[in-house]
C-alpha cells in the first residue's frame, strides 16, 4: 500500500499554506514530516488523510486516485498532539468506536480491543471515563483506537509533543514495535530532529509550506540538499558564516582558513557559506582535521553530561555542544575547535555543494 | 473580626430571602388576615389559597398553558439552534462574524415592538390563542439567545473531535447525534434553562396573544379583582406556585449556570 501526492498544494484565502508538493511514500513505511510550527506538517496531513481538499494536485492510493474520495471511505486513522478522545464513552468504547462503525461483530470486537489494550496497557481501565485517566494514558487511547483498526495509512501529528519527557520516552520505544507488521503508511510529524533520526525511515524536511527534502532520515540528516533542510534537521541550529574561496584554500577570516580538495577545489573563486553543525564545534580537539576559532562567550547551557556554549565568532552567533562540563564566564573569550571534516558549503543560492 | 465575618453575609441573605418569605407566608393566610393586621407569620394557616388554585380550571389551566408553550418553545429554540451555533463555531463564511452579531441585536428591542405585529400576524393566519402562537414569538427572542450560548460550549470542543469521528467513519449526522451532543450535554442544558426561564417570566407576548384557551398564569394573576375585592392570599399562593419550575430547572444546570451567563465562553 502506497501513497502518493502529485502536485498538491492548500490555497487560503489568496494566502498559499502548501507550495505543489510531490510525494511518495512506499507500503509498509515510516515517513517522518519534520519542520517547525507553522511548516504545514498538519496541513499536509489533513488533505492526505481526505478531512482537508486540496486546492490543486491529486493523491493516489496503491495507484488509485482518492483525490475526491470522502475520509470516512479512505481507512485511515489519525493520532493528535492533544489528547482527542470521545469524552462520553468509555475506554472500551473509545477503542472499539472505528469496529461498530464498521458493523463488525461483536465477539471480534472484544478480541481486538483486548489485544489492543493489552499492548498499550490498558486494560484495567476499560471500563473508565478518558477524563479520569492521565494524559498519557489519555494519548495511549487514542493511538489504541487509531491502530485497533486496519488502517492502510496512519497519521500520527506529533502524538508525543504534549507528554512529559518519561512518557515520551516510552512511547517513542513502544510506536515502532507497534507499527511493526502492519502492511499500513505511517507519517509521523515532528518539530524534533532527534525524533526523526530515532525512527528509522523517511524523513520529508518541511518549510513555510514546501518539502525541501525528502529521502531516507540519515541521508537527509547528513547531506541536506540546501540550507534550508540543514537548518530544519538540526537542533541546536547549525551554525554558519560566509567563507571566502581562492584556488584551494578556504578562508574563514584573516589567519584562519584551510585547504580543501577535489570537486570543493574546482569550484569557482569567491563567497561561499560555510556550514557547521554544535556537536562538530568543540572544547576538545577532536576530529581529524579541527580548525581553532576563538569567540566571546554569551551562555554557556550545561546538562548533566555536556556543555552547550553560545558564542560570537566575526559578527557570527555560533553554537558549541561538547561532552563534559565547562563553564565559562561570560563575556570572556575561549577557543573552540571547528571539525571542518563534517563541514557542508553552500552557493549563493544556498544549494548544498557536493563533495 | 474572624467572629463577625458571617453576619454580613447572614444579613446579605436575610434581606435576600424576605420578599420571598413574605410571598409565601402571605400565600398561607386568609385576605382579611393580610388586609386586616400585621403579622410576622400565619396566624391563622390556611391551604384554602392552594385548594382553590389546585381545583378551580381557571386557575390551574394557567399553569398547565404556561408550561405548555414553555416547553414547545425550548424544543423549538434548542433545536433551531444547535444546528446554528455548530455552523457558527466550525466554519468560516462571507459575513459570520456580523451575521453572529445580528442575532444577538433581535434581543435589543422590547417585546412591546413585537406584540403589534405578532397580534396581527397571529389573528390573520388563524393562531391567535394557542400555545404555538406565544411559543413561536418567544423564539424570536430565544434562538439567538440560544445560539450564543451553544456556540460558546461548542467552541470550547476541539475541532479535532469532529476530525477524529470521520476519521473512524462516523458520517455527520451520526457523530453529531451519538458524539458531539453529549459532549456539550452541559451546554444544551444550560441553554435550555435559559430559553425556559425567559419564557416563563414574559409576561406581555404571552396576554396579547391569547385570550382564553392559552393564557398563561401571569396573565390570569393580573385579573384577580373580583366582586369581593382583590384577593391576595390567592395571588400570594400563585406567586409562589410560579417560582418551583424555576427553581427545578435550576437545580439541574446549577454547576454550569454561570459559563451560561457568560454566553459559554470561559
Amino acid at each position: 500500500m502506497s501513497l502518493e501526492l502529485k502536485e498538491v498544494s492548500k490555497q487560503v484565502g489568496g494566502e498559499t499554506h502548501i507550495y505543489p508538493t510531490n510525494l511518495v511514500f512506499d507500503s509498509a513505511s515510516f515517513n517522518i514530516l519534520l519542520g517547525t510550527t507553522g511548516a504545514g506538517k498538519t496541513t499536509l496531513m489533513q488533505i492526505m488523510a481526505g478531512l482537508d481538499k486540496a486546492s490543486t494536485g491529486s493523491i493516489f492510493f496503491n495507484g488509485e486516485d482518492v483525490t475526491n474520495i470522502a475520509v470516512q471511505k479512505r481507512n485511515v486513522s489519525m493520532v493528535y498532539q492533544q489528547f482527542i478522545n470521545y469524552p462520553n464513552f468509555t475506554v472500551y468504547e473509545n477503542i472499539a468506536s472505528p469496529l461498530r462503525v464498521a458493523n463488525i461483530g461483536e465477539g471480534e470486537i472484544k478480541k481486538r480491543v483486548g489485544d489492543i489494550a493489552d499492548l498499550l496497557k490498558l486494560s484495567p481501565m476499560l471500563g473508565r471515563r478518558p477524563s479520569e485517566l492521565s494524559g498519557g494514558q489519555q494519548q495511549r487511547i487514542a493511538m489504541a483506537r487509531a491502530l485497533v483498526k486496519d488502517a492502510s495509512l496512519v497519521l500520527l501529528d506529533e502524538p508525543l509533543a504534549n507528554l512529559d519527557f518519561k512518557l515520551r520516552e516510552e512511547l517513542r520505544d513502544e510506536l515502532p514495535r507497534l507499527l511493526a507488521e502492519r502492511n499500513c503508511v505511517v507519517v509521523y510529524a515532528t518539530t524534533e530532529p532527534m525524533e526523526a533520526l530515532l525512527f528509522s525511515g523517511h524523513t520529508a524536511a518541511m518549510h513555510e509550506g514546501r518539502v525541501t527534502q525528502f529521502g531516507p532520515s540519515s541521508q537527509v540528516y547528513r547531506e541536506p540538499n540546501d540550507l534550508v533542510s540543514a537548518r530544519v534537521f538540526s537542533e541546536p541550529p547549525i551554525n554558519t558564516t560566509s567563507v571566502l574561496k581562492a584556488g584551494n584554500e578556504i578562508r574563514l577570516s584573516p589567519g584562519i582558513s584551510w585547504n580543501v580538495a577535489g570537486e570543493l577545489a574546482r569550484l569557482k573563486d569567491g563567497p561561499y557559506t560555510f556550514g557547521i553543525r554544535a556537536h562538530h564545534v568543540t572544547i576538545q580537539e577532536t576530529g581529524n582535521t579541527p580548525i581553532q576559532v576563538d569567540g566571546t562567550v554569551q551562555i554557556t547551557e550545561i546538562s548533566g553530561s555536556e556543555s552547550v556554549v553560545h558564542f560570537r565568532m566575526n559578527d557570527n552567533n555560533w553554537i558549541s555542544q561538547s561532552p563534559g562540563i565547562h563553564p565559562y564566564d561570560v563575556g570572556s573569550t575561549a577557543h573552540f575547535y571547528v571539525d571542518i571534516s563534517h563541514g557542508l558549503y553552500f552557493d549563493e543560492h544556498e544549494k548544498t555543494i557536493s563533495v | 473580626m474572624k467572629r463577625s465575618s458571617w453576619l454580613i453575609p447572614t444579613i446579605y441573605i436575610l434581606f435576600l430571602l424576605l420578599p420571598i418569605y413574605w410571598l409565601v407566608s402571605m400565600s398561607f393566610k386568609s385576605t382579611n388576615e393580610i388586609l386586616g393586621s400585621f403579622t410576622l407569620w400565619p396566624q391563622d394557616f390556611t391551604l384554602a389559597n392552594y385548594e382553590k388554585i389546585f381545583t378551580d380550571p381557571t386557575w390551574y389551566m394557567g399553569y398547565v398553558n404556561s408550561l405548555i408553550y414553555v416547553s414547545i418553545n425550548t424544543v423549538l429554540s434548542v433545536a433551531v439552534a444547535l444546528p446554528a451555533a455548530y455552523a457558527f463555531s466550525r466554519y468560516r463564511f462571507m459575513g459570520d462574524k456580523h451575521l453572529f452579531f445580528w442575532l444577538l441585536t433581535n434581543r435589543m428591542a422590547p417585546a412591546a415592538v413585537f406584540a403589534l405585529p405578532f397580534f396581527q400576524l397571529y389573528s390573520a393566519v388563524g393562531l391567535f390563542d394557542t400555545h404555538l402562537a406565544v411559543a413561536l414569538a418567544h423564539t424570536l427572542f430565544n434562538v439567538p439567545l440560544a445560539v450564543w450560548i451553544l456556540e460558546g460550549f461548542m467552541s470550547g470542543v476541539p475541532k479535532q473531535l469532529d476530525e477524529t469521528a470521520y476519521v473512524d467513519g462516523y458520517s455527520f449526522p451520526r457523530f453529531f447525534v451519538r458524539i458531539f451532543l453529549p459532549t456539550i450535554a452541559a451546554g444544551i442544558g444550560v441553554a435550555c434553562f435559559f430559553c425556559f426561564m425567559f419564557s416563563w417570566v414574559e409576561l406581555l407576548l404571552g396576554k396579547t396573544l391569547t385570550a382564553v384557551a392559552a393564557k398563561p398564569i401571569a396573565a390570569t394573576m393580573t385579573r384577580t379583582a373580583s366582586s369581593s375585592g382583590y384577593e391576595l392570599g390567592l395571588l400570594a399562593a400563585a406567586g409562589s406556585l410560579t417560582i418551583i419550575p424555576g427553581a427545578f430547572v435550576i437545580y439541574f444546570v446549577r454547576n454550569y449556570i454561570a459559563r451560561g451567563f457568560a454566553l459559554g465562553r470561559v
